[in-house]
């Protein structure tokens, strides 16, 4: 759906974005990785036509990304605003207007969502009057009315109660499930691994890293698994075909972290246990996100420095 | 171009419905002419609202007896008392003035609790010299019958000549209507200028410009904002000159029924002849009431009326336009208002500097170099060229005007718009005129 190619974006002084492809499917959730200053709000930005790119082009559906583009996509920036001293109802219409739509439609569907999200008695009070968790609904709601092909969102949790954000999150995940492809900008690691289909990591303004989720996880693989036995101690633990990272005794047992020695294979640390002691549980520990987040970000940052 | 429709309207409506708006449409009306009400009240009634004075006078050269005029505030009362006994005395007698006549006519002098005021004084000192004038022309063998029509002023008829052939010139009334529009202009620039920049502030510090242009251009949301904080601004004033117009007709034909003109025409004879004003053609005019309405409504007629207004609709238009472009500037380069004075202190200089010499230079020398070009200059041209308008402007010479105006403001708006598109994205960083000429200078 949309395909970013070799986009580069500078600044006096500095660059944001140096040469970033990356390709986003139809109908996926995408998310957009990166510490602070790594170059996503000047992505998104990109996306949106607030900026134009100084090199590489982007393409939306196979066109040069245009002005008519703007009407399907739905943005949400990490700072969230609206007009303070105009009631909630009027200024969402008023944002579905300037995506192209219709007042009528824009009513009718500004209805069905307060009605949705249970906002409803709010529809005429002015922005100033509504708590913080009422005022990041408003938004949302101002985001996806027009019911764009493209969401946009940055960091859409951040600012929601724990409650509102999974009522939030229900809601991505619908639109998602009727066709939305959405990018998801974000720093929290565990959402990415929940929603995202895909992702692309950059860091200081190159990426770095993208590509389905699983795979990525699947690559950053390094024979770690979670092994639990019934017993308190194994004697001769310095003879396995692996090394303890990690361990815990308890009444039932214990619970090992261990990463295979080299050659060696997952059925090696099973006999070995075996036959010493019953096995209980036994599982491959896969790298979170976070994990290879905080690895790839340091080891590029250490290689760059 | 329908998205603009939309800013406009919006921009239009949300200042419109506004409490304080409503405030100051009908309250400016009011306080305009509630002030002029009473200053011409207090012109009318003055004198009245003064304390009486009892003068008591002891008049030994045997002159004045029986001829000093009272007014409606001033009683003279003549006694033929020894001076000297009636300084202890008079206060009790209940009267506030003694005025002491030596048999020389010199020395006079006037005793009181109090400091006698100037205008007391004056009106002494005059109706004193008035008859004393008249015995000593008198004493010459002067007729002051032949005097007086020797004395006859001299009053210059005002021409202007035109294709049409030789009108009246009209100078003080085009005096006015140029001070008039300039000053409208000066203030509604001011005024509508800074709300646009308020506008502008408000949109980026709530940062729901960063939604809004992810939908229209910036240039767009600029345009939209200005034209509608122009279409409130005219509201606003059509507003403001149809309920003073009809706040002064209610309130005129009100007044007209209770002052009586005649006081008034003795005042301004009595005020003419103490400050010792030559005669002009105004104030003959104001010796002959009815004469003078019909000269007033005859010199008003005599303005191109469909001219000047249009005259003062392009500039009040265009001069908003091109000062409204640097303030939405302004507004983009910083994150709260108290930021913004180092920027709006250049941008409202050549306002108040045109201002400043459309009052003292421009309205009196229409014609010469420095005002037939302060007329060209855009940024100055809607001031200094609606003061020179009313006087009559070659036709070239607008057109030409006109023309840079419009110029000026395309220009003005192009680059307002590449330092707005930057600024308005830009936060927590202190913008400097450096960093302006930057964001001017970024690519697309």
């Amino acid at each position: 759906m949309i395909s970013i190619k070799n986009i580069v974006k500078q600044y006096a002084g500095h660059r944001a974005l140096n040469d970033v492809s990356m390709e986003i499917e139809r109908g996926k959730v995408f998310g957009l990785l990166g510490p602070n200053g790594a170059g996503k709000t000047s992505l998104i930005r990109i996306l949106n036509q607030i900026t134009a790119p100084d090199g590489g082009e982007v393409l939306f559906n196979g066109e040069h990304l245009s002005r008519k583009h703007t009407e399907q996509i739905g943005y949400m920036p990490e700072e969230r605003g609206l007009y303070k001293k105009m009631e909630i109802g009027e200024q969402i219409i008023y944002l579905a207007q300037l995506k192209g739509m219709s007042r009528n439609e824009a009513i009718r569907r500004l209805r069905m969502w307060f009605e949705k999200l249970g906002i409803e008695a709010w529809v005429n009070k002015k922005i100033e009057d509504l708590s913080k968790g009422m005022q990041q609904k408003a938004q949302f709601v101002a985001t996806v009315l027009h019911e764009p092909e493209l969401l946009i969102l940055d960091e859409p949790f951040s600012g929601f109660d724990p409650v509102n954000a999974e009522i939030i999150k229900n809601e991505i995940l619908e639109l998602n499930r009727k066709g939305t492809t959405i990018i998801f900008s974000t720093h929290r690691m565990e959402s990415v691994e929940e929603l995202c289909d895909s992702i692309a990591l950059l860091n200081l303004s190159k990426k770095i890293l993208d590509g389905n989720v699983k795979a990525i996880r699947n690559q950053f693989r390094n024979g770690t698994y979670r092994l639990d036995y019934n017993m308190n101690q194994l004697a001769d633990a310095h003879e396995a075909p692996f090394s303890i990272l990690k361990q815990e005794h308890s009444d039932a047992g214990t619970s090992m972290v261990v990463r295979m020695k080299e050659n060696t294979a997952p059925n090696d640390a099973l006999l070995f246990v075996a036959q010493r002691a019953g096995i209980t549980h036994f599982e491959e520990v896969v790298p979170t996100m976070n994990e290879i987040f905080i690895r790839t970000v340091n080891s590029q940052n250490t290689t760059s420095h | 171009m329908n998205k603009i429709l939309l800013i406009i309207q919006r921009e239009y409506l949300s200042r419109v419905k506004k409490k304080s708006f409503i405030v100051l449409t009908f309250l400016v009306p009011v306080l305009f002419i509630g002030m002029f009400a009473l200053i011409a009240f207090i012109a009318v009634k003055g004198n009245e609202m003064g304390e009486e004075k009892k003068i008591e006078v002891i008049d030994e050269s045997g002159l004045f007896a029986g001829k000093l005029k009272n007014s409606s505030t001033m009683t003279y009362i003549y006694t033929t008392a020894n001076y000297e006994t009636e300084k202890t005395k008079f206060k009790k007698e209940g009267y506030q003035y003694l005025l002491h006549i030596p048999a020389s006519q010199e020395n006079i002098e006037l005793l009181s609790e109090k400091n006698p005021s100037a205008i007391t004084i004056d009106a002494i000192e005059g109706n004193l010299s008035r008859i004393a004038e008249a015995s000593r022309l008198k004493d010459a063998g002067i007729d002051t019958a032949v005097l007086a029509k020797a004395q006859k002023r001299i009053s210059i008829k005002a021409l202007q000549m035109t294709e049409a052939g030789a009108k009246d010139a009209q100078t003080y009334t085009a005096y006015a209507v140029g001070f008039l529009s300039a000053f409208l202009i000066y203030i509604c620039l001011l005024i509508y200028g800074t709300q646009v920049m308020r506008g502008v502030i408000e949109e980026k510090v709530s940062r729901i410009v960063e939604v809004i242009i992810s939908s229209v251009r910036p240039m767009q949301l600029m345009l939209g904002k200005i034209i509608g904080v122009g279409l409130v601004g005219l509201t606003q004033f059509v507003l403001w000159i149809l309920l003073t117009v009809l706040l002064t007709v209610g309130g005129g034909s009100f007044i007209a029924k209770n002052a009586a003109p005649q006081q008034q025409l003795a005042q301004i004879e009595h005020i003419q002849n103490k400050a010792g004003v030559k005669g002009s053609t105004q104030m003959q005019k104001l010796q002959r009431p009815e004469g003078a309405a019909q000269e007033i409504m005859k010199s008003i007629e005599s303005i191109p009326v469909t001219y000047t207004v249009s005259c003062f609709l392009f500039y009040f238009l265009f001069g908003y336009l091109i000062y409204s472009a640097l303030f939405a500037a302004v507004g983009s380069a910083v994150d709260n208002e108290t930021e913004t004075q180092q920027f709006i202190f250049p941008v409202t200089l050549p306002i108040i500097f045109t201002f400043a010499l459309a009052q003292t230079f421009i309205i009196n020398n229409p014609d010469s170099p420095l005002s037939v070009w302060l007329s060209m200059i855009p940024f100055t041209s809607p001031i200094a060229m609606m003061i020179r308008i009313p006087f009559g402007v070659p036709a070239w010479q607008l057109a030409l005007s006109m023309a840079l105006l419009v110029g000026g403001f395309l220009l003005t708006a192009w680059a307002a718009a590449r330092i707005y598109r930057v600024g308005i994205l830009m936060y927590g960083k202190k913008a400097s005129y450096k960093e302006l000429l930057k964001w001017f200078m970024y690519r697309e």
